[in-house]
């Protein structure tokens, strides 16, 4: 098992913020937009930088999604930014109409992903975004796993053209990703070779996965780990060819069970290359108040639940 | 190459109105579908918008030429998409696309859908719309970003009166005057009716001049079946645009305008003429420029 090292825990949001503070250095096109939550989305350094190409749109989503719609008409690029709830569920007849289906160069960028968004409870613990936003036509749908990779996708949506879902999260988690790999989004990251079982993993969930493989490598069993950082389009190539080299699969997201990344692998799998899967996903259940610790625990969204499942499905290949 | 509106005389746009509404029932009436009230109601609108009022990006020649952007020009948004067949009749007839596309509307493979739409790239359109209440975002969009660009022109968006019960309208209705865009000009198609009745009874929106106005709008009342008035609350909304606040214009129509029948109801929202209505119609409105 290849080793893994951070220097230290940051939040996944704050690598959008110091994305946000590079762009407004680098792309005089990119504008700001947010919904009354500059502070948690940490967009501070760049309004400050760029108090002209910050628009406070209030508590009003509907209309920052429009807004957005509009903007981009002028070669302008718009980052639409709340909390995932509201950016998704909230707006979704939004979205899909101004920015889907009009096709327009609209990133929208979410904080507060999941059910480490912690103490507020299910309202606002949004585990249902990747299933609607994958399933609109066009739709880009990216959920990194640590402050490298968020700030990297940052940058790196601002120079594709067509609208983006970039969703990330509040707590602090391990930041190991290199600071200087580069970003490409649909491409699947390989972070460990294995033979016996495809681990694919996205966002808060891939460090999960790599302390899994730890934990399975210990029994002799040898996990290949992928980061899928990008859920749609969705690395087919990637997930097949290391599917026909382990013969199965676990899928690990902070998400719904339904329409998630595990039903995405499922997909694929089904069409291409049928073989035993298990999913560690929310199962069919909203979230509750408590610490992103507890929450994750009590949900199953854990490299224990990971080697439970790898150990199961392994099983099935026999 | 941008030259300066060649803008037709309101003694003319009589002329166009007349076959935009005929194009309207036909449209309608060749696909059994459609939405001939409010499109008939809003033609002397878009006849003037487009043939007078506005300025629209032109080759050497003088002819219309569509880009995405839409910068150095004015722009017009549709929000209550349903009454497309008047934005397709009086985009055709401006030289956005040809006139015998009009023949198309709704029928499968046409870049003319019930619902405006940028899919299927048909030149004059820049945003779906149909999903109610969103096109006056949409519009404070364009005009930010033209204030952005120091684009002087300016930004239209029609809604319909039913279409203001949807709360987005009011989440725009206070971003565009504390935004200070007054580089846009809203514009309500005030017929009263809906698809399910009178606006006042489905859901009275009580006096949406003055609710327009506690919100920091400019508010501006015109007949939106006169032409001449048409043209003079138009021209003072540009006036008194660029002063720090928005104009929104309450319009009074008639659903149905220009076809007795269809007057004075919220039957014809929705539904198509039939072979003999047809006839009763066209009997009413002269051709001008010629059918598709």
């Amino acid at each position: 098992m290849k080793t893994y090292t951070f220097t230290e825990k940051k939040d996944t949001r704050s690598g959008f913020g110091a994305g946000m503070a590079e762009l407004g250095r680098s792309h005089p096109d990119v504008v700001a937009l947010c919904a009354d939550l500059v502070a948690s989305l940490k967009l501070d350094t760049f309004i400050k930088e760029n108090p002209d190409r910050f628009i406070q749109c209030g508590i009003a989503e509907a209309n920052m999604i429009g807004v957005a719609a509009g903007l981009t008409l002028n070669g302008l690029i718009p980052f639409a930014t709340t909390f995932a709830n509201f950016g998704s569920s909230r707006v979704l007849d939004q979205i899909r109409q101004a920015v889907a289906y009009s096709n327009k160069n609209v990133k929208i960028c979410v904080s507060h992903a999941g059910l480490t968004l912690g103490e507020d409870g299910a309202t606002h613990q949004v585990l249902e975004d990747i299933s609607m936003m994958k399933a609109l036509p066009g739709m880009t749908v990216i959920n990194p796993c640590d402050f490298n990779q968020t700030k990297a996708a940052t940058i790196a949506i601002a120079d594709y053209e067509g609208p983006v879902y970039l969703r990330f999260g509040r707590p602090v988690v391990p930041n190991f990703t290199p600071a200087d790999q580069p970003f490409e989004i649909g491409k699947a990251i390989l972070l460990n070779e294995g033979a016996d079982v495809s681990i694919f993993a996205t966002g808060h969930m891939v460090w999960q996965a790599l302390e899994a493989g730890k934990l399975l490598a210990e029994q002799g069993v040898e996990a290949e780990i992928i980061n899928i950082h990008t859920i749609k389009p969705l690395d087919k190539e990637a997930i097949l060819a290391s599917v026909s080299k382990t013969g199965c699969v676990v899928t690990a997201e902070e998400h719904q069970m339904n329409g998630g990344l595990g039903d995405s692998v499922a997909q694929v799998l089904a069409l291409n290359h049928p073989a035993p899967l298990e999913m560690v996903a929310v199962n069919d259940s909203f979230g509750e108040s408590g610490t992103p610790e507890q929450l994750m625990e009590k949900y199953g969204l854990t490299a224990a639940s990971i080697v439970a499942k790898a150990l199961a499905v392994i099983q099935r290949k026999k | 190459m941008i030259l300066k509106n060649k803008r037709m005389e309101t003694s003319e746009l009589a002329k166009v109105a007349s076959q935009v509404r005929r194009d309207i029932v036909r449209m309608v009436h060749g696909v059994a579908s459609g939405h001939p009230g409010g499109s008939l109601g809003c033609t002397d609108l878009l006849v003037s918008l487009y043939f007078q009022a506005m300025n629209l990006k032109m080759d050497d020649q003088g002819s219309v030429v569509f880009d995405m952007s839409g910068s150095g020009e004015d722009l017009f948004f549709l929000s209550n998409g349903h009454i497309s067949p008047v934005l397709y009749s009086v985009l055709a007839r401006r030289g956005y696309f040809p006139v015998s596309e009009l023949a198309t509307f709704r029928k499968l493979n046409s870049r003319l859908q019930g619902h405006p739409a940028t899919a299927e790239h048909l030149p004059g359109i820049r945003i779906a719309s149909g999903s109610l209440g969103q096109g006056l975002s949409v519009a404070a969009g364009a005009a930010y970003g033209k204030k952005i660009r120091n684009d002087p022109h300016r930004v239209y968006c029609l809604m319909g009166d039913g279409e203001q019960q949807e709360g987005q309208i009011w989440e725009a209705a206070a971003f565009i005057p504390h935004r200070k865009l007054d580089n846009l000009i809203a514009i309500i198609d005030f017929n009263g009716q809906q698809i399910d009745g009178p606006t006042d009874v489905v859901l009275n929106n009580r006096d949406l001049g003055a609710k327009y106005e506690a919100f920091g709008w400019t508010v501006l009342h015109m007949d939106g079946n006169d032409l001449d008035d048409v043209a003079s609350t138009l021209q003072a909304a540009q006036e008194a645009g660029g002063q720090g606040a928005p104009v929104c214009i309450i319009m009074k129509t008639e659903m149905g305008q220009g076809v007795d029948f269809m007057m004075h109801t919220h039957k014809w929202h929705g539904t198509a003429p039939n072979n003999e209505q047809l006839t009763a119609a066209l009997a009413q409105l002269e051709e001008t420029l010629g059918d598709y």
